[in-house]
């Protein structure tokens, strides 16, 4: 049994919160005293049948306005899999909520009404999908009880959400008519639409092969933390501990320490305190190496037979902007790249995409929740790979250097060819 | 080569990756330990980051002044075998140097006043992160709660100042007088939580198996376990039953349920069979109000 992360996204009346409280409620993940406490809301709320979708809404300002402020995460599980739902509101000042949800998910839903069809936040959803690299998109046409389940009315959408798919290049896309209020094609097959023979939303969620989708030919780790035990039984033991990020490194593998460039080989590979032969992403491990080289935290190992990573303080990456203040040319931020911080410096603003058109439009400041491409120059070198082959080592986050907050994601680019992979640093 | 990666291992995976974040981007943080599954799991995870080095971190026990002596017990036992440092401080010490009202009436809880020693703790150690063993799934409010929690100096949540936390990179950058929860285990849940204990075999107190016990019958239904720390009253209905608690906390607040698990085994059958959730089982102090973890979040609770 493997883990399924996905993010639920929809505009504000979708019926988000009811599919999420559908998804639970069928597969009987909500104990018997959560469900007395909801039929007491929903009683207090007058709003008549059991409401599902507050079993979503947890903060109070939600509950009152009957909206989603932040993502909220949600466990179930099926004979098949496990399952983290992160649910992700809707409205446009939330878009940074979303990013937030999307950036760790294997699979997307975007929910459309089948009344509406696909409507401006389809647009704004799917993009953000498509930068966050969401390997499996799976657009749910909701409400279709609404619509006296009408196939043309599915098949138009099916046909319109197509070419937005190709327009913006979406992996994988999978397309389901349900009713989440009347649990059609939810996890049970609906007899209102004999017209649909696929599977269930459910079906989707526990078969969807996801083990492809990081790079296997990428060995790449970073250095979380060095331990160093200093008492006698372990007098020389120096041992790098981290994530394997994508990949798999073997016992004497010649690897490159990065930014860097010095090579060595893997002397030995510890997994939870035991010696193994070969480790693999994401297992978190222990490196050995044969030479007594400065490696600290944050350095990345690369095994020297793999397609090797970007190293470069000038970077050039797609960001999604989560700061009040704007983002202008000459401004300067810290960066953390997992493991790896440094400062950097705006050098380039190239273009902010229209979310609706997708067409990129000349700007001089990027504002919140803005998508834009830019430019920047860092302190050190960074180590990585272009976001869209790599997800694991080709997202980064910007913070606001006197605040500390969060500011923006930023998914690199593989640099223009003419620049050379590794510059730039003394060795 | 076998590459099998369970579920289990996966939240393990993130785990140790959040530890050692927390051992990378910190000075001084510290494992907040209060002697339940949630931080001995916790523990078996730091384990497994850092060793053969020591804990870059020490333990910190809240003592209440209502724990079940067995939890005690356990924690300076456990303390002792790892060979790390154990931090105590009393809730009853800075009731007096604070001259705080204690807890009245006939389960009188100290729950809300643990945040007060909480925050002496942090402010005499200067703890710029501390870990702790809360869950997504046990109440509506966590399940909103960031990985990295920034907590100003009052130790206050604001779940609309949240920093977006973006893929497995943790920003734990804050200002002087701000501290940082960490929860480690945000994305498992209870039955995680016991598979993982099964599956690594951690020993826990006895009281989180089936024992026989003199408890007070609440009109609900729930059992109280009879201790010098409650009142009863004459028409209290007292009996002795076969019980096992859920969760571990003050001996006030925290339900035992009627059980005959003996094992983990059995435990892991008993929560896949049973329809209660595990706060609404066993806490009292969550059923005030349907924001009542929100609130006290707000005020600087874990």
């Amino acid at each position: 049994m493997n883990i399924l992360k996905f993010i639920t996204a929809g505009s504000v009346d979708d019926g988000k919160s009811t599919l999420i409280g559908r998804l639970l409620f069928d597969s009987k993940a909500v104990s018997h005293d959560i469900l007395h406490t909801l039929e007491k809301q929903s009683r207090n709320k007058n709003a008549g049948d059991l409401d599902l979708s507050l079993l979503t809404d947890g903060l109070r300002a939600e509950r009152e306005q009957g909206i989603t402020i932040d993502v909220a995460y949600k466990y179930f599980n099926t004979s098949k899999r496990k399952f983290i739902i992160a649910d992700a509101p809707g409205h446009v000042q939330y878009t940074r909520n979303m990013v937030t949800g999307a950036s760790n998910a294997d699979l997307a839903i975007i929910l459309v009404d089948a009344r509406q069809g696909i409507v401006e936040q389809t647009h704004r959803h799917s993009l953000i999908a498509a930068l966050m690299g969401i390997p499996h998109i799976l657009v749910a046409v909701n409400k279709m009880d609404l619509v006296g389940y009408d196939e043309q009315v599915f098949y138009k959408i099916a046909l319109d959400y197509q070419k937005l798919a190709q327009k913006l290049g979406l992996q994988e896309v999978k397309i389901i008519p349900i009713s989440a209020v009347v649990g059609d094609n939810v996890v049970n097959k609906s007899k209102n639409t004999p017209w649909y023979t696929g599977e269930t939303l459910l079906q989707h969620l526990e078969t969807v092969e996801i083990s492809h989708d990081l790079p296997e030919d990428q060995a790449r780790f970073q250095v979380q933390y060095v331990i160093r035990p200093g008492h006698d039984d372990y007098h020389d033991y120096r041992g790098y501990a981290g994530a394997l990020r994508s990949g798999f490194f073997k016992k004497g593998d010649r690897v490159r320490v990065l930014p860097s460039g010095i090579e060595t080989t893997l002397k030995a590979i510890e997994v939870h305190q035991k010696e193994v032969d070969e480790a693999f992403a994401p297992q978190p491990v222990v490196l050995h190496l044969a030479d007594d080289i400065d490696v600290s935290r944050g350095d990345s190992l690369i095994r020297v037979e793999d397609a090797q990573p970007v190293v470069s303080q000038d970077i050039e990456l797609e960001i999604c902007w989560m700061s009040e203040r704007p983002l202008k040319v000459g401004d300067r931020y810290l960066l953390r790249h997992n493991a790896a911080h440094t400062k950097a410096v705006v050098k380039e603003i190239h273009h902010r995409v229209d979310v609706h058109s997708f067409e990129p439009h000349a700007i001089d400041a990027i504002q919140l929740n803005d998508i834009a491409r830019i430019k920047l120059r860092t302190a050190r070198p960074l180590v990585f790979d272009a976001y869209r082959q790599n997800r694991a080592s080709g997202g980064l986050i910007l913070i606001n250097e006197t605040t500390f907050d969060t500011v923006a994601a930023g998914m690199l680019r593989e640099l223009p060819r003419e620049e050379p992979a590794t510059t730039e640093f003394d060795i | 080569m076998s590459r099998s990666f369970d579920y289990l291992d996966h939240l393990e995976a993130q785990a140790i990756h959040i530890l050692r974040e927390v051992a990378g981007q910190f000075e001084r943080p510290a494992l907040l330990f209060s002697g339940g599954k949630d931080s001995i799991t916790l523990v078996r995870l730091a384990e497994k980051a850092f060793r053969p080095g020591k804990f870059p971190f020490p333990l910190v026990h809240v003592d209440t002044g209502h724990n079940f002596p067995e939890v005690l017990a356990y924690r300076d036992q456990l303390a002792e075998k790892l060979g790390e440092q154990l931090i105590v401080r009393k809730v009853e010490d800075t009731i007096k140097r604070q001259g705080l009202t204690d807890g009245s009436g006939k389960f009188p809880t100290r729950n809300a006043l643990q945040t007060y020693t909480l925050l002496e703790l942090i402010e005499e150690f200067e703890f710029d992160a501390c870990i702790g063993g809360a869950r997504r799934d046990e109440e509506k409010a966590r399940a909103k709660e960031r990985i990295f929690s920034i907590r100003d100096e009052f130790g206050a949540w604001d779940p609309k100042r949240q920093r977006p936390e973006l893929w497995d990179t943790y920003n734990g950058a804050i200002r002087k007088g701000e501290n940082v929860r960490v929860f480690p285990i945000s994305n498992w849940t209870e039955l995680d939580v016991w598979q993982y204990i099964r599956r690594e075999q951690i020993e826990l107190p006895d009281i989180y198996f089936s024992h026989s016990r003199n408890c007070v019958v609440m009109p609900g239904g729930q059992l109280l376990a009879v201790t010098p720390h409650i009142r009863l009253d004459p028409e209290d209905v007292t009996a002795v039953r076969n019980v096992r608690f859920r969760t571990v906390g003050d001996a006030t607040c925290t339900a035992a349920v009627e059980s005959r698990a003996s094992t983990i085994e059995d435990i892991i059958q008993d929560i896949i069979t049973t329809k209660i959730s595990e706060r609404g089982a066993t806490r009292l102090d969550d059923r005030l109000s349907e924001a009542a973890m929100e609130d006290r979040k707000k005020n600087g609770y874990f």
